[in-house]
Parts: structure tokens; C-alpha cells; sequence
């Protein structure tokens, strides 16, 4: 076992965790954060994602104790209130069947605004095409996106 | 009274009941009465299925009782009782019903849900209003007639006088309650506010919130991890396993042999390993040895050998009109083609898990995402001989469903887990674990021969249906109905079937069967017509224009699908250039008809599909937004199904993770359009119906932009890629 100390939505946690655990199980299990899936295991289906420094990471395959010192954010820190503008598209568009692989799919999709704030359809595609989505909602992401891009700039022009 | 056809039809009519309870809230229940009880034992046996609540503070709380995988129920029934009981959506708040019995069937499968539930839902919601109307009018002593409610008060308009639901509860509890016969409920488009409007999920928020919600999510004091070690080969039972040494390992709590039976719906042999985190379980499984005692090695290439061997022979004959061999004698063309498909996974996104406690009163309470929940309770019962009702069954939130959890397999491995370990046990099956035990969407080959006459009608249809089962009866989910088109709609018709012997577990995979061999039915009948030299709509529209016997579907409705599709993607008025195509396919299936138009663009053998017009007739549509989503994520799954194959060597799949069972990605995704007839029938779910008619739109677009017609799935087969 080791010893980590983990930033996680603006909070720290130490942690004791085995030296090869993933991220994604000692957020799940040891720190019962469980808006963060299982899906794979292997890094391919991107269910997991989490924001390691604001870049989407695949939280099953990278070792908690490699964390120490990253701000990792989840889908419960993106905003609890749920008025992230990814967030507020994902539920007005109403995007979710299963709903099983949104946390990591709107993860993908809040990193993508910040570096390309108005994405066309290959953008979006090129962007979010690490996660599965088995429901099929696919049309509908394009949607959200598109729209979040719009609060987005609707909220920096505010500011 | 315009309660539906299929509850007039029955020997039993609905009841409301009303009472109220200690907080001041109103509660109405709907149930069922037999008409004509067996014996007087019997009767007024009244059985609930449904409970509306109304509060003192003027919400209402809505019981969502089936079971929700994002077929979108828990949005859409309720809507139904918020509609007939004109409030606003906004002060609904629905629960997520345990299993009871006090609800009747709590089951996702057929979609069904939405049929089932249309009348006692419009009951519930009609006569709640009709009580507080009646509530209303004798506070203020005038007529019901002159009162109406509106947006959850009921006003007399005469005086100007408005009185809120909450502040009649007591007195409505003191009505009798209305006779069902009395209520004229909503049941057109006209009639509708909310109903047809696009209504977002009730759980959106907690899902982008990350909040608990589905079954692995559950979490309990004290509560330890497993994982479940079966035979990759089907049944395979435990001669020896290592226990003894991966009980020492690191995290490790719990090590040991589970001998199980042989149903492989049931409790299968395997060795259950139990930590304090899944990872540590998971680890400790690397170290696992376990000699197992199996002697089955079904492959996918023996099962080509015997199905090439089986189509020589007659088969079993299972329905013959005419005489489809003189037919083919006297036609002017015979045209024969085989198509076949290959077994697919469900593949949901929540691998499959089920959370247990088994307290020492002997009680088992479970978390579950289960589409059949009463029927793993029973199997749990059967299994460890734990009466019924001393288990409790807590139904979560399902990350995807497609007919997998209504098996249950991972309901008593959880429960069988828990009281040997006697502490709150959360089994989670890997993704690995997932694919290699699936109960998998049969594959089948198709060998078809048609007769066609001068005029380009098909006067004779054969059918050789190759497909799996055990002891000479079909396997689950690999049956086909002699009553299925084509038959009745040529003169001439024969189905014949062949069966596999198969140790392979199968079953029901969304819209079952139907996914599958619609495929197969609608391919040959673009080759048919290309034969008969007609446009493909036209053939079809004809094929469909006259019965023989009993008609295997409703003509008109599918006709209207097909040509409300064609008409949408401009079928045979638009110039598609080179390298495009269109195709089409129709389908009925579970009371829904569904017709697609599929536009392809290829370059070379590489296959863009751009858009796919989808006409669906389920009879009026309940939430707009859930019933497109079930549309388009029934066309996308069409697609991604066709390029996916699960293979068996020496008894077990082949496939067992996302890497070598690739679903389809955002990137190949097609623009959906979809287009609803909202007819004059009850309506029904849409979470099966879409899909059938999906893949063969797309593979005769195909055709028709390439050439190459696909006669095997996956696409790969064809040379085909996506």
C-alpha cells in the first residue's frame, strides 16, 4: 500500500491505497466518488474520463499514487449546481438515455470548449470519438456541444 | 368510456381506490378486478399496479414502478397521470418504485411498459381529477358540470371562484371514489398538452451531476467488493481452484468454490473472490488457478460446417400455403440468395453487478440493475431456498439494458455471495466478464428462393431458416414465427427450419429476432426486386397490398411508413450523383411500425452512412424528445450492431472487451430524422421497434451506392467498412 495525497474538486484526500490501484477505483471505492464509470478497464472506452489538469484522462489505466500534485477534476466537481454550460445543454437537449456514459462524455466535451470555443461537427466529432456512447446518442452530443459553445460565449461575454 | 381495446377485451376492468394519508396527502390507486371470477373465492380480489399522490403542499408524486435503462418511462408514464390530472410538470416529482407486488408487472421487455400502463395511467390521473372537481363543486354547492380543472385548481366559472387541489384533499378522501366507466379520458393528439411536447428525463440532473443513481453506484457501511470466476466455457464446473492462497492476498477478505447447478440462467459453478476494494479482488484473480471440468468446445467455424451440411437437407417444415414448387416452375424469374449474421453481444455500458445484505434476521435485501427483477428474486428463492417474501428487492437505475438483465444470473451470485460472507457484498463483473458470459443474439442463416410472374409479383416465397437450440427446440431468442412475413403476403409460401445443437448461452437482444432476420427478409427483397425490374418502394408497396389469410401485419399502417419515409428523403425525386445511395427497409414489431430510408455515400469500399429518415407509426407519442431518442439511438445501434461479431473457439466467445468488440464511435454516426404518424391506436413503447428495419435501409443503400450487396454480417465480411 501506498501513501497519496490527491486533489480532487478542489479538495485533498490522503489515501491509502495499493501502488498499482486506478484512479478511477480509489475514487470509487475509496473515496466512494462514484460519478466517475467503469466501463473498460483497458483505456478504450473512455466512460472513466476524468480532467487531470483540465486535459481529459482515462481515469481506469493511470495509478492513483502517479496523481499526486495534479488537480483532478470529476463529473461531481464540474459544477454540483449543474449550471456548467456543458451541463445545462447535456439536460435542455436531454441528450441522456442510459445515461451511464455522460460524466465522462461531458468531461470530454467542457476540456473541448475551453480549447476550441466554437466547434463545428469534425471538430466535435474529432473530440469526442474516445467515448462510447452504446445508447447512441451521438446526434445528440453534436447538439449539446454546439449549444454549450453558445452559453459559453454567452457567459464570457457577461463577465 | 374510451378505455382501449385490449383492456375491453379482458375478463377484468379497473378500479380506483382513494385514501388518505396521516401527512394530509391524497392517494389514488388503481387496480384490477375480475369481471368474472374463476370462483367465488375470488372475488373482488382487487390487485393495485399503480399509486398517484398528492400532496398538502400541491405537488404530486408519481410512482415510476417498471424499470428505467434509458428507454425513458420514468419521464414518459408519468407524464400520462400528469396530463389527465392537469397539473404542471413542474410540481411532478417521480419515484423509483421498489419491487412489490402491490405494482403487478414490473418487467422491461416487448415494450411493453408504455401499452400496459396507458389506461391505468390516464385512470389514475382522469378520476383524481374528476374527485377533486366533485370535491370542489360540493364545498361550493353547485354542479360538478359547471366545474373544470385547470393547472392543478379546479374553477367555477360562473362565480370566478378557484379553489387549489391541496386545500380539497380532505374532503375528496370523504367522495366516493369515481367508477372508471364514468371518466372520459384523453386519448387523441387533440386532446393533449404535455403529451406529444418534448419533456427532458427526470434523472438528467442527477446523471450530469454525477450523482448515485445506477446499481454499481450503490454503496452500504462496511460493505465489501467481489468479483465471480466462471468457466469461459459455458457451465464448466470446479474440480480444484487455489482458494486457499488467494484468500491471503493483499485486500483480500473471502476466497471461495461456489458449486453452483447447470442452467446457465441460473447460478453457474465458479470461485467468488471478496476485498475491500474491486481492484484488490480483481488483482487477487490474476493469482487464481482453477481446473476446470467442462467438456463442451463449440466453435464458430464447426457451426459453418454443420449449417453448410444442414442446408442440404429438407428441414422441418413449420408452414407450407400453396405450392411453392410448381409456383417456382411456372414463374417467370426464381431468384435465390442466402444471407446470414453472426452472434452479437449486448454490450451494455454497466457491466453487469448487483449489491446484497444478508441480515442475520435471514432477510436478503438487494441492489439491482435488473430489467425482470421478481424473476431473479424467484430464481434467488429457487436457488437458496429463501422464501420470497423475505427478500427485498431495490430497483436502481440501469446503464443500458437491450434484453441482457432480463436474465438475472448476476442477481444470485451477488445474493449467494452475501450470505457466505454474512456482510453487505457489492459483485461487480468486469467488462471481460460481461462479454464473455452475455447471453447472445443468436446467429442464423437465411436461404431464400422466390418465384416472380411477368407482372414483377412475387408468387412464391421459400424459406430455409438455419438457426441454434438444444434437443430440437429453438434456443431463447433464435425462434421464428410461421405467421412472420412474407408469409400471408404471397400465395405461394414455405418456411423450413434447421437446428443447431449449441452449449452457447442466448436470448433476447433488443427487438428479438426481429434485429436480426428483418435484416435478411428486407435484402432479398431488394434483390427480388431488382429481379422484377421495380423500383424498390413501388415492389414494396405491392408486396404489401393484398393478404392471403389472416394479414401478418396491419397493411395500411406499414404502407404508410414506408412511403411517409420515402417521401421525407426525396426517394427516386432527388439526384443522388455517383457514389450515393439509398435504401429502405419496413418492419412491425411489439405494435410499433417502423419504416427507414437510409442515405449512404462510398468511397471505394469505405462507407459514410449520412442520414437515415426514419417513419414510425406507435400510435400518438407520449414525450416527443424520449420517443426520437429511442429512435435515434435504435438506427445508430442498427449500425453499430451490423460491423460487430462475437465468435466462439473451444467453447468460449472470443471477444471480451471494447478493443476486439468495437461499437460504433461519434465519428461514424448518422444524422437521424424522424417522423411520427400518430395514428388512431393505443400507443406503444419504442424501444424495440426502430431498430430492425435500420440495418437493411442501410445495407441497400449500400447497393445501391456500391454494388456490393452484403449477403453477411458484419459489414467486415463484405468488405465493407464504416
Amino acid at each position: 500500500m501506498s501513501q497519496v495525497t490527491l486533489s480532487i474538486n478542489g479538495q485533498t484526500h490522503t489515501v491509502d491505497v495499493p501502488s498499482d490501484m486506478p484512479l478511477l477505483w480509489a475514487l470509487r471505492d475509496t473515496l466512494n466518488l462514484t460519478g466517475t464509470k467503469y466501463g473498460c478497464g483497458i483505456g478504450v472506452c473512455g466512460t472513466c474520463t476524468v480532467l487531470i489538469n483540465g486535459t481529459p484522462m482515462r481515469s481506469c489505466t493511470m495509478p492513483a499514487i502517479s496523481m499526486a500534485g495534479a488537480e483532478i477534476t470529476t463529473i461531481e466537481g464540474l459544477d454540483p449546481t449543474g449550471n456548467h454550460p456543458v451541463q445545462k445543454a447535456w439536460k435542455e437537449v436531454d441528450v441522456p438515455q442510459c445515461g451511464y456514459c455522460n460524466s465522462g462524455q461531458i468531461l470530454v466535451a467542457s476540456a473541448l470548449l475551453q480549447q476550441n470555443p466554437s466547434p463545428d461537427d469534425q471538430d466535435i466529432d474529432a473530440a469526442m470519438a474516445g467515448v462510447l456512447c452504446r445508447c447512441g446518442t451521438y446526434s445528440r452530443i453534436r447538439k449539446a456541444v454546439k449549444r454549450a459553445a453558445k452559453y459559453a460565449a454567452q457567459e464570457g461575454g457577461a463577465s | 368510456m374510451n378505455i382501449s381495446e385490449n383492456q375491453k377485451s379482458m375478463d377484468r376492468r379497473s378500479f380506483l381506490k382513494v385514501s388518505i394519508l396521516a401527512s394530509g396527502a391524497l392517494v389514488i390507486g388503481v387496480g384490477c378486478e375480475r369481471l368474472a371470477p374463476a370462483n367465488a373465492m375470488e372475488q373482488h380480489t382487487w390487485k393495485p399496479n399503480l399509486y398517484v399522490r398528492i400532496n398538502t403542499d400541491g405537488t404530486v408524486t408519481i410512482v415510476s414502478k417498471n424499470p428505467e435503462a434509458g428507454q425513458g418511462v420514468k419521464t414518459a408514464l408519468p407524464m400520462v397521470v400528469a396530463e389527465c390530472l392537469n397539473v404542471d410538470w413542474q410540481n411532478v416529482s417521480v419515484e423509483q418504485a421498489p419491487l412489490d407486488d402491490r405494482y403487478g408487472r414490473q418487467v422491461l421487455g416487448g415494450s411493453r411498459a408504455t401499452p400496459d400502463g396507458w389506461d391505468d395511467l390516464r385512470i389514475a390521473g382522469t378520476g383524481a381529477r374528476y374527485l377533486l372537481t366533485a370535491a370542489a363543486a360540493k364545498e361550493w354547492g353547485v354542479p360538478t358540470a359547471d366545474c373544470m380543472a385547470e393547472k392543478g385548481s379546479v374553477i367555477h366559472k360562473a362565480s370566478g371562484r378557484s379553489r387549489r387541489y391541496e386545500s380539497l384533499l380532505a374532503v375528496a378522501a370523504t367522495l366516493p371514489a369515481p367508477d372508471v366507466w364514468d371518466l372520459k379520458l384523453k386519448s387523441r393528439p387533440e386532446d393533449f398538452e404535455l403529451l406529444g411536447t418534448s419533456v427532458p428525463g427526470v434523472d438528467n440532473h442527477k446523471i450530469i451531476t454525477g450523482q448515485a443513481l445506477f446499481g454499481c453506484d450503490t454503496r452500504l457501511e462496511g460493505m465489501l467488493y467481489a468479483i465471480y470466476q466462471k468457466c469461459p466455457v459455458y457451465g464448466g464446473k470446479v474440480r480444484k481452484a487455489n482458494v486457499d492462497q488467494v484468500r491471503t492476498l493483499p485486500g483480500v477478505t473471502h476466497a471461495f468454490v461456489v458449486e453452483g447447478g447447470s442452467d446457465l440462467t441460473g447460478l453457474l459453478p465458479g470461485v467468488a473472490i471478496v476485498a475491500k476494494t474491486w481492484w484488490a479482488a480483481q488483482s487477487a484473480r490474476k493469482q487464481l488457478r482453477v481446473d476446470w471440468d467442462t467438456s463442451h468446445s463449440d466453435s464458430t467455424a464447426d457451426y459453418d460446417r454443420q449449417a453448410e451440411a444442414l442446408r442440404k437437407e429438407a428441414g422441418e417444415s413449420l408452414r407450407t400455403d400453396g405450392d411453392v414448387e410448381s409456383a417456382f416452375d411456372s414463374a417467370w424469374k426464381v431468384v435465390a440468395a442466402s444471407y446470414y449474421y453472426p452472434f452479437v453481444s449486448h454490450a451494455n455500458m454497466e457491466p453487469q453487478n448487483c449489491t446484497a445484505l444478508f441480515h442475520e434476521s435471514g432477510q436478503l435485501e438487494l441492489w439491482v440493475p435488473s430489467q425482470n427483477p421478481k424473476a431473479g428474486r424467484q430464481l434467488i428463492s429457487a436457488t437458496m431456498d429463501i422464501p420470497e417474501d423475505r427478500i427485498h428487492v431495490n430497483m436502481t437505475r440501469i446503464g443500458g439494458g437491450f434484453g441482457r438483465r432480463l436474465r438475472n444470473d448476476y442477481m444470485v451470485e451477488a445474493a449467494w455471495i452475501a450470505r457466505e460472507t454474512r456482510q453487505p457484498v457489492q459483485l461487480q463483473w468486469s467488462r471481460e466478464d460481461d462479454m464473455r458470459h452475455d447471453f447472445y443474439r443468436p446467429a442464423a442463416w437465411h436461404h431464400f428462393t422466390a418465384g416472380i410472374d411477368q407482372n414483377g409479383k412475387m408468387t412464391a416465397f421459400d424459406h430455409h431458416f438455419i438457426t441454434f437450440g438444444s434437443n430440437g427446440e429453438t434456443a431463447s431468442g433464435a425462434g421464428l414465427s410461421p405467421d412472420h412475413y412474407p408469409a400471408g403476403l404471397v400465395r405461394n409460401f414455405r418456411l423450413r427450419q434447421s437446428i443447431i445443437e449449441t452449449n452457447v448461452p442466448t436470448g433476447p437482444w433488443r427487438s428479438p429476432g426481429h434485429s436480426a432476420y428483418c435484416w435478411a427478409y428486407q435484402s432479398f427483397f431488394d434483390e427480388v426486386a431488382l429481379a422484377a425490374e421495380k423500383d424498390q418502394l413501388e415492389f414494396r408497396l405491392d408486396l404489401l397490398a393484398k393478404s392471403y389469410g389472416k394479414p401478418p401485419l396491419d397493411l395500411e399502417r406499414t404502407r404508410a411508413t414506408l412511403k411517409l419515409a420515402a417521401e421525407k428523403a426525396g426517394w427516386r425525386r432527388r439526384e443522388l450523383g455517383a457514389n450515393r445511395g439509398m435504401g429502405m427497409g419496413f418492419h412491425f414489431a411489439h405494435n410499433g411500425y417502423v419504416s427507414h430510408v437510409a442515405e449512404v455515400a462510398a468511397n471505394g469500399s469505405n462507407i459514410t452512412v449520412e442520414k437515415v429518415y426514419a417513419a414510425a407509426d406507435v400510435g400518438p407519442i407520449i414525450n416527443l424528445s424520449g420517443a426520437r431518442n429511442q429512435v435515434e439511438g435504435a438506427v445508430t445501434d442498427a449500425l453499430s450492431t451490423a460491423q460487430l461479431e462475437i465468435t466462439f473457439a473451444n467453447g468460449a466467445a472470443a471477444q471480451s472487451n471494447f478493443s476486439d468488440y468495437r461499437l460504433l464511435r461519434i465519428d461514424q454516426a448518422p444524422e437521424i430524422e424522424c417522423h411520427f404518424i400518430q395514428s388512431d391506436n393505443s400507443p406503444t413503447g419504442l424501444g424495440e421497434p426502430p431498430i430492425a428495419a435500420a440495418t437493411p435501409a442501410i445495407t441497400n443503400a449500400i447497393f445501391a451506392a456500391t454494388g456490393t450487396r452484403i449477403r453477411e454480417l458484419p459489414f467486415s465480411r463484405s468488405g465493407i467498412s464504416v
